[in-house]
C-alpha cells in the first residue's frame, strides 16, 4: 500500500469530482424535462404519438451509453450540414456532447419511471377531481403530476445513482472527470489498487449522499 | 451497404465475429456473476453479523462505483495480482492475462453484485412455511435447496435476472477500452479506417438493439416455462 500516493492524488481527484458533479447535475436537469415530456407523450391516447415516445425510450434503453456518446461526439461531426450551423459551436465540445448523450439517456429512463407512476394513480382520485368540477388541465398539473413525482421518487433515486456512474463514460471522450483522472494516475504510477480505493471512495460517498437525500424526500412527501 | 459486405473490402464478417465475441463475453460474465452470487447470497442471508457485513460490502461497493473504474482496476491491476500470487509459488516471469478473461471477470463481478441482490430478494419472498414444511418433513439440506427452494426462487428471480442480463450485455461495451475486439471496438476500428463513424456507431447501436430484443424474446419463453402452475 502506497499511502503517500493516496494522499497526494486525493486533491487531484477531488478537483475532477467537480466536473463529474457538473456533468451529473446538468444532465439530470435536462433529463428530467425530456423525461417528463416523453412520459406525457406516452400516456397520450394518439397511437402514433405514444408509439414515437415508446421507440425513443426503447432505443435509448436498449443500447449502451457508450455507443450513444460515440454517435453524438464522433458521428454527428461527420454531417457537413451540421458543421455550418450554430449547433456546431455546441457539438464540437466534448463537454456538451457528453451532456447531450447523458440527458437523452437519463431522459429515456426517467420517462419510463414517470409513465409507470402516472399509470399507478388510482382512477378514483382523478374522478374525484372531475366530480368537483376541476378542469382536466388543473387535474393534470395539480393532482396527477405531484402524485406521480412522489410515486417515482424511489426509482428516480436509483436512476440518479446510475447516472452518476454513467458520467464516468465522459472520460472516453477526452474529458477529465473523476474516472478520467483516476485512469491517468493509474497509468502513470501503475498503482491501480490505491487509486481505486480513493476514487471509489469518492463515488461511494456521493452514492451515500444521494441515497440519503432521496430517503429524506420520500419521508417528507409520504402521505 | 458496401461497407458491410463480407470479405476483404467490407466489415460484415469482422462485425459478425465481434458480435459473437460480445455474446461470448456477456454469457461468461453472467456465469461468473452467478458464481459470485452463489457465494454472496448465503452471506447476505446468514444470521452472523460479520458474514452479513462482507456480503453487504460487496454489493454496496460494486453497485456504487462506476463500471469503468472497476474495469480499469482489473485491466491495470489484474496481471499484477496474478504475478504476485505466482511469485509466492516461486514463479517470477511476466504473466499477461488475456483481455477476454480480464474483461469477463470485471463485468462478472459487477453482474454478480446485481444477481446477488436479485437472488436475495427472491429467496426472502418465498413463503416461510415452505422452509418450515421441508424441515418438518426431514428433507436433507441439498434436497431442501434444489427441490424446494430453487424452483420457487427461479420463478421469482427470472424477470429481474433478465434486467441483470440487459445490464451485463450493455456493460460489455465498456471492455472495448481494454482492446478486446467486441462490437464497440470493431466499430471503432472500422470508423477509424473508413472515416465513417456515424454509420458504424449507428450500426453498432442496431446490433445491440437486436441482441437485447432477441434475448428478451428468449427470456420471456423461459418465464412462461417457470411459471407453469401459477
Amino acid at each position: 500500500m502506497d499511502f503517500e500516493l493516496m494522499i497526494t492524488s486525493l486533491p487531484k481527484l477531488l478537483n475532477a469530482t467537480l466536473i463529474t458533479l457538473k456533468l451529473l447535475s446538468a444532465s439530470l436537469i435536462f433529463g428530467l424535462f425530456i423525461g417528463l415530456f416523453f412520459a406525457i407523450l406516452r400516456v397520450n391516447k394518439n397511437p402514433i404519438i405514444n408509439k414515437f415516445a415508446y421507440v425513443y425510450s426503447y432505443v435509448f434503453r436498449g443500447t449502451p451509453l457508450l455507443v450513444q456518446i460515440f454517435i453524438i461526439y464522433f458521428g454527428l461531426g461527420q454531417i457537413e450540414y451540421l458543421r455550418s450551423t450554430v449547433l456546431w459551436v455546441i457539438l464540437k465540445e466534448p463537454y456538451w456532447c457528453a451532456i447531450i448523450a447523458f440527458s437523452l439517456n437519463t431522459g429515456a429512463y426517467t420517462s419510463e419511471i414517470l409513465r409507470s407512476a402516472f399509470q399507478t394513480i388510482k382512477p378514483g382520485i382523478i374522478e374525484a377531481g372531475q366530480s368537483l368540477g376541476i378542469t382536466s388541465k388543473i387535474i393534470f398539473y395539480k393532482i396527477q403530476i405531484p402524485i406521480a413525482i412522489r410515486q417515482s421518487l424511489p426509482a428516480y433515486g436509483n436512476e440518479i445513482i446510475l447516472m452518476m456512474k454513467g458520467t464516468s463514460l465522459a472520460s472516453t471522450v477526452t474529458l477529465m472527470d473523476l474516472t478520467g483522472v483516476a485512469k491517468y494516475i493509474i497509468s502513470t504510477t501503475f498503482k491501480p489498487i490505491e487509486v481505486f480505493i480513493v476514487a471509489g471512495g469518492i463515488y461511494l460517498f456521493m452514492t451515500f449522499i444521494i441515497h440519503n437525500v432521496i430517503k429524506f424526500l420520500e419521508r417528507k412527501y409520504s402521505y | 451497404m458496401e461497407l458491410l459486405s463480407f470479405g476483404k473490402t467490407g466489415w460484415g464478417d469482422e462485425l459478425l465475429i465481434a458480435t459473437i465475441m460480445t455474446i461470448a463475453v456477456s454469457i461468461t460474465a453472467m456465469l461468473i456473476g452467478f458464481l459470485f452470487a452463489l457465494i454472496f447470497t448465503p452471506l447476505k442471508l446468514s444470521k452472523s453479523k460479520f458474514l452479513n457485513l462482507i456480503g453487504n460490502c460487496y454489493t454496496t461497493v460494486i453497485r456504487g462505483v462506476p463500471e469503468l473504474l472497476v474495469i480499469y482496476l482489473f485491466f491495470f491491476g489484474g496481471s499484477g495480482a496474478v504475478m504476485y500470487v505466482a511469485s509466492i509459488f516461486g514463479y517470477n516471469e511476466y504473466i499477461e492475462i488475456n483481455a477476454f478473461i480480464t474483461g469477463s471477470f470485471a463485468i462478472g463481478i459487477i453482474s454478480g453484485a446485481y444477481s446477488t441482490e436479485v437472488f436475495r430478494g427472491a429467496i426472502q419472498s418465498i413463503d416461510k412455511g415452505q422452509f418450515e414444511a421441508s424441515k418438518v418433513l426431514g428433507l436433507k439440506k441439498p434436497i431442501h435447496f434444489f427441490k424446494v427452494i430453487m424452483p420457487q426462487m427461479l420463478r421469482l428471480a427470472i424477470p429481474n435476472l433478465s434486467n441483470v442480463w440487459q445490464i451485463t450485455l450493455k456493460d460489455t461495451s465498456l471492455i472495448s477500452v481494454t482492446g478486446l475486439v467486441e462490437i464497440m471496438r470493431q466499430s471503432y476500428i472500422a470508423a477509424g479506417s473508413t472515416r465513417d463513424p456515424l454509420f458504424f456507431y449507428s450500426f453498432a447501436a442496431v446490433l445491440y438493439l437486436l441482441l437485447t430484443y432477441l434475448s428478451m424474446k428468449l427470456i420471456n419463453k423461459l418465464e412462461v416455462r417457470y411459471s407453469r402452475g401459477y
